[in-house]
């Protein structure tokens, strides 16, 4: 009896304490939310309203009645598809490079001291700093047919005719490269730091050579920085204007400079919104393959874990 | 709905701030212009006298073309009270009805070709599309015509063309086929297509921005290019080996308007009156070689003579040009530009 008593007390203070921790729960979730109602009113003033008055504006024709004439523009004219293509292609282009550049940079830049390191990651972080014009134009003059390589090589007696390395894809994707660096390296060189020496240590502990231990330790470690990196960069890539349009000698013709053209071309901007929804569309969908395909870590470029 | 509200009364503070400006500076009024060596002779030229003529001050904003002035007048925030535009564009704004009407009992016509006086726009100056070569490449045997420039076996070297301004490209096509300049307008757009299309293949940079023509001439990335004659002149000054002339160039005029809206509408009559008048558009071609819109400028006395033969809008000079006609433009600008990019894309 007294047991059986205890019991039912035990099971009453139980169901109280669940009540009292929901309750609690509860409490604290709402807190959490109004700490965050800033924030989220910013987010909708600022980016929700806009892009959603951008895709209403891209609903409307230039005599500014509702039609789908903006959108069905795309599939009519064939230089949209071709503009669509050249992006893509130098998105993947300037990824691929980035990687093949910055993948051992980082890898080298996590192996050095400290002090050797921050030192060269001033150099990487250094032109970061600089504005994308003024490096655009410096790439220019290295460049182009007078410009610095191409007379070196033909005072070297290397090569005869110069080089087309300026107005052409060439020059587009070397430009882009260089500027997107940075992107790369800097989550690379951060998730590669958090690799634990021990493990590699451990690893040629038990008899694997370094490119063993590279291949089965730290690669597959380092990818989800790899990851997050590739992500930023093919993103940023798809917006790219300025380079393309000072080193492409209007042969390389991307996304966002067809948006300048068509909104200064026709005399409404629904032209031109209904670009960048397309461009939105086509990231965000990316965005999440990507995901999908990478974990959720890739997206979640400036989380910690 | 608070947020909505939120937003709303912020747009209406702004409004209540850009009202508060221009009402407590009535003899004040705002022009627009394209910036540079170009907005710098203005200045001396027009703005200056004009400011101390009417004992107004004159400020000064720099545009980027027919987007911004839609973008003032949609938005029922017109900061202008005058801007320049080219003259297909003021053709364009006057059809979406962008500018206030002009009243020519203030301002004077006479002089001023009647191609570039509109109920809402007039014209204020001339640039001209020229075809330039660098001598060091050709010395004087360079190509003279738009035809030579097509010619890729008699004049082999790396061209250039403008991308971004289809009406100059395919009016400079249309005269590469062999049209004689009082025929080019009306344009046939798809003769001039097929003219774009068999040179192509052989344009090392299409260009977007005269700087960028000037860059790519001077520093010897093309041989020969399509420019605007400013950019032509100033590069002749810097030195450069180059060689043009006026023959077979392409005349485009520009204009001024005053944005629908406009605050000091009056006043900005009257400035718009000095600045297309024979006295003050003599003083342009004394800073740069953007020529006067009013004919009877030449007439002053004020353009040394030698420095006439010199000015695209001479009356010698421009009869070996096509006028380019904005009111074809107007009509046509938008299909002719999305077939010219295509073409150019492929």
């Amino acid at each position: 009896m007294s047991i059986a008593g205890l019991r039912d007390n035990d099971g009453r203070k139980s169901a109280l304490n669940v009540h009292a921790l929901r309750a609690d729960a509860q409490r604290e979730s709402l807190g959490l939310l109004a700490l965050l109602s800033p924030g989220l009113v910013l987010v909708f003033a600022v980016i929700i309203v806009p892009i959603g008055w951008l895709f209403w504006l891209s609903l409307f024709d230039e005599a500014g009645q509702l039609s789908a004439a903006n959108y069905a523009r795309f599939f009519e004219q064939a230089s949209y598809i071709k503009t669509f293509v050249t992006t893509f292609k130098v998105a993947f282009v300037v990824t691929g490079a980035c990687v093949l550049f910055g993948y051992p940079l980082a890898c080298m830049l996590s192996q050095l001291p400290r002090r050797a390191a921050s030192i060269c990651l001033i150099f990487v972080i250094l032109p970061f700093w600089t504005s994308v014009l003024v490096r655009t134009y410096a790439w220019l003059v290295i460049l182009q047919r007078k410009g610095l390589i191409n007379s070196w090589l033909i005072d070297l007696g290397v090569i005869s005719q110069p080089l087309p390395l300026a107005n052409n894809f060439a020059g587009v994707v070397i430009g882009m490269t260089h500027i997107m660096l940075p992107f790369l390296v800097l989550p690379l060189y951060a998730s590669m730091k958090t690799i634990d020496v021990d493990c590699l240590r451990a690893g040629m502990n038990l008899g694997a050579s370094p490119a063993a231990t590279f291949r089965q330790i730290f690669f597959p470690l380092s990818l989800p920085g790899l990851a997050s990196g590739v992500v930023i960069v093919f993103v940023l890539c798809l917006g790219f204007f300025v380079t393309p349009a000072l080193m492409g000698g209007g042969k390389v013709i991307m996304w966002a400079m067809r948006m300048e053209q068509t909104t200064s071309l026709y005399s409404n901007w629904g032209a031109g919104a209904a670009l960048g929804v397309v461009l939105l569309g086509v990231t965000l969908a990316l965005l999440g393959l990507f995901q999908r395909l990478l974990g959720a870590r890739a997206t979640g470029v400036w989380s910690q874990r | 709905m608070t947020k909505r509200l939120c937003i709303h009364g912020m747009a209406v503070a702004g409004l209540l701030a850009s009202v508060a400006v221009p009402a407590s500076a009535a003899d004040t009024i705002t022009v627009a212009s394209w910036g540079g060596t170009y907005q710098e002779a203005q200045t001396k030229a027009f703005f200056d006298p004009t400011a101390k003529d009417l004992g107004i001050t004159i400020r000064q904003d720099t545009t980027n073309g027919l987007d911004d002035v839609r973008l003032q007048v949609a938005g029922n925030a017109v900061k202008w009270d005058i801007t320049e535009l080219g003259a297909d564009e003021c053709a364009r704004g006057s059809k979406e009805g962008l500018f206030e009407k002009l009243d020519y009992s203030v301002i004077d016509k006479s002089g001023i070709n009647p191609k570039l006086v509109h109920d809402d726009w007039v014209g204020i100056s001339y640039t001209s599309v020229v075809l330039i070569y660098r001598t060091d490449v050709f010395g004087d045997k360079g190509p003279k015509t738009w035809a030579d420039f097509w010619n890729v076996e008699k004049f082999p070297g790396r061209r250039a063309l403008s991308g971004s301004q289809a009406t100059e490209t395919l009016s400079v096509a249309a005269l590469a086929k062999g049209t004689p300049i009082d025929k080019v307008y009306p344009v046939d757009v798809d003769g001039a297509l097929q003219s774009v299309d068999k040179v192509r293949g052989n344009i090392d940079a299409w260009w977007t921005s005269g700087a960028q023509a000037m860059q790519l001439v001077k520093d010897g990335e093309v041989d020969m290019a399509s420019i605007w004659n400013g950019r032509a002149g100033t590069l002749k000054k810097q030195g450069a080996p180059v060689s043009f002339s006026f023959d077979q160039g392409v005349l485009t005029a520009d204009c001024m308007v005053i944005p629908k809206g406009s605050k000091n509408k009056d006043l900005a009559m009257k400035a718009l009156a000095k600045f297309v008048s024979p006295d003050l558009q003599a003083n342009l071609p004394l800073y740069v070689d953007n020529g006067p819109a009013n004919e009877k400028a030449f007439e002053t006395g004020k353009i040394p003579p030698e420095r006439i033969k010199d000015i695209n809008s001479a009356p010698e000079n421009v009869k070996k040009q096509v006028l380019q006609d904005p009111e074809f433009w107007r009509d046509n600008l938008v299909e002719a530009t999305e077939k010219f990019n295509n073409l150019i894309q492929q």
